[in-house]
């Protein structure tokens, strides 16, 4: 069995505090007026300051009061996103892990089944997780803060001046009520799948009957059907929405890529760190070869989506598909590059020797990269649409990113004490003991 | 000059495995093992240096990543530039999306087909080339390992074979 360490208890404490204070700062620096925003740049860029133009005065003033409540805007978008940033960023990692989990069953693999309860433990954030993210949506959908640019209803109001027919040709699909209705029915069928199948792997320990491995297997088969559905039309809703002019046709795919990577980085991380504290005997050298070969894999699948989407949007060059890379190589050229750099360049270079796989400094340093980078990732797809220009990677974003680390962690690691650090009831654990690449 | 060799067959690649360890720590030396198909941990039992094709696959990426970016450069920017789909054709680095694929598969033609070719050349085969294997049932379901003669005795080193498995030992004088 596994104890949580006290230091480890209180470094996930650390992070949470100092994340929440920085989410707090945040909430407090959010302009609450147009002179306040107006303060703000002065005191930021004094030389940008636009004089009113002296000829026609009165429609300059007009335009200029427009611009600034639309920077107000932004700057008050820019704590919820950043929350909303980590908050999903961690929850992916916990939904990969899940899926990752199903594919293990349903494909009833031999190597993995000493991980599995490393990533039952991972999985444990997803329910925390589910609970910040629909907190979050419900947020948005009663109009405490305006991240959803869809969510206001002149745009659906023929006689306003904000009507906007492309957006109100959508509204059976966005609007607030089926929006929260989706939402809690992939939220209610990933997590049910989770409490079953933790159930039944806990069983099968018990009882060493291979029933409860077949009803795992049933469950995560019929789960994996339901997951790719609903984790395609969640990130129509939850990420695809912020632009809701545009659209992608893989973006489901583009989505789960990015998901999938970050969740085998994160069981390859949490399992090179149990094992140096001595614990999960059985893993060896193989399994972290095999873990690096999937954060390789996942890498290259991830850039051939991305590049997939890219290219055929920059070669077709139609306005509404273009603006979305528009708006993101003028406004967020270096996040936008740099994070490709970081989930295709790093990965590629630093894991494709097959020797440096199984060195475990070496997958952690890469699994940091390929972190640091999907969060950018994230980051890019989401900040354009709610904060537009007036973007930064500060207080806000760092203390969101910190607080949800330390409740991820604290999180984990508590399920991780839970039950043994070995699922001896699985049927192939002694194949999985002896893999051997 | 004429040396001794034995060929001792087996008819499992268990048991081939096994016999490998015991001739290597019995200080006997093998020549060659035939084989129908690859035996996963042979040569690793053998002892045989690890492979450095991976390393020349790389090498034959990069030279391919070369040559499209260069092929590309000339048809497309420097010979005839062309326009397709009003795309900028007057630079490579605008246009280079639109080359991204190109550069993709000739890495991954060039990488393939030259490794093929080194393995080719490596293993000494090319078409028409007379086949090596000196029993025609490794090509079926027996297993053939050379052991070298050299000085040692053959009564003994026969006994040794029969005892790690060999199904059938054969002492065979090697012109070359």
């Amino acid at each position: 069995m596994y104890t949580l360490p006290n230091k480890l208890k209180l470094f996930a404490f650390i992070f949470m505090v100092l994340g929440a204070i920085g989410m707090i700062i945040g909430f407090m620096n959010a302009p609450s007026s147009k002179e306040e925003v107006k303060e703000k740049l002065a005191n930021h860029n004094s030389h940008e300051i636009v004089s009113p133009n002296d000829s026609n005065s009165e429609v300059a003033a007009h335009e200029e009061d427009a611009h600034y409540e639309h920077i107000m805007h932004q700057m008050q978008n820019r704590p919820w996103s950043a929350l909303y940033v980590s908050a999903f960023f961690f929850f992916m990692i916990a939904l990969g892990a899940l899926a990752f989990y199903a594919i293990q069953y349903a494909a009833q693999a031999g190597w993995s089944p000493v991980l599995f309860r490393v990533m039952e433990g991972i999985t444990g954030y997803l329910l925390p997780g589910s609970l910040i993210m629909f907190l979050l949506l419900v947020l948005s959908a009663f109009h405490v803060n305006h991240i959803f640019h869809w969510m206001n209803a002149e745009l659906f109001d023929p006689s306003s001046d904000k009507y906007d027919a492309l957006i109100a040709g959508k509204s059976t699909w966005l609007n607030e009520t089926t929006f929260l209705i989706r939402a809690a029915i992939y939220l209610t069928g990933w997590n049910v799948y989770r409490y079953f199948s933790r159930k039944y792997s806990l069983k099968l320990d018990e009882t060493n009957d291979a029933h409860w491995f077949k009803k795992n297997f049933k469950l995560s088969a019929g789960f994996l059907v339901f997951f790719i559905v609903t984790e395609s039309m969640m990130s129509w809703d939850w990420i695809m929405g912020f632009d809701p002019h545009w659209f992608s046709t893989l973006f489901g795919w583009y989505v789960f890529s990015g998901m999938i990577v970050c969740a085998i980085t994160v069981i390859a991380m949490v399992t090179v760190y149990l094992k140096s504290q001595g614990y999960l005997e059985y893993v060896n050298d193989s399994h972290i070869h095999d873990l690096a070969k999937y954060m390789f894999g996942f890498s290259i699948f991830w850039t051939y989506l991305w590049f997939s989407q890219f290219m055929l949007i920059w070669y077709a060059n139609i306005p509404e598909e273009v603006t979305y890379f528009v708006t993101r190589i003028e406004d967020y050229n270096l996040p936008f590059f740099g994070m490709v750099a970081m989930n295709f360049v790093f990965p590629i270079l630093l894991l494709m020797n097959s020797d440096f796989k199984r060195v475990n400094w070496f997958v952690i340093l890469s699994g940091i990269v390929i972190l640091a980078g999907h969060y950018m990732d994230i980051f890019v797809m989401v900040m354009p649409a709610t904060v537009g220009k007036s973007w930064f990677i500060g207080i806000p974003e760092i203390g969101a990113l910190l607080f949800f680390f330390g409740l991820f962690v604290y999180v984990v690691f508590s399920t991780l004490t839970k039950a043994p650090l070995i699922a001896k009831g699985s049927p192939f654990i002694e194949e999985s003991k002896h893999f051997h690449y | 000059m004429a040396s001794k060799v034995i060929h001792a067959i087996y008819n499992d690649d268990d048991i081939l495995i096994e016999a490998v360890k015991d001739v290597r720590n019995a200080h006997y030396n093998i020549g060659e093992i035939y084989t129908p198909f690859p035996v996963h941990g042979l040569e690793k039992a053998m002892g045989l240096a690890p492979t450095r094709i991976a390393i020349t696959a790389f090498m034959y990426g990069i030279v391919g990543l070369a040559v499209s970016i260069v092929m590309m450069n000339y048809i497309m920017i420097s010979d005839w530039p062309m326009d397709i789909g009003g795309k900028p054709s007057f630079s490579y680095m605008q246009n280079m999306p639109a080359f991204v694929p190109i550069m993709f598969e000739l890495t991954v033609f060039f990488a393939a087909h030259l490794m093929v070719i080194t393995f080719y050349l490596r293993s000494k085969l090319w078409p028409f080339k007379k086949a090596e294997n000196p029993d025609l049932r490794t090509t079926d379901d027996h297993f053939l390992m050379e052991v070298e003669v050299a000085n040692h005795d053959v009564e003994k080193l026969t006994k040794f074979l029969y005892d790690t498995g060999a199904s059938e030992i054969n002492l065979i004088e090697k012109e070359d």
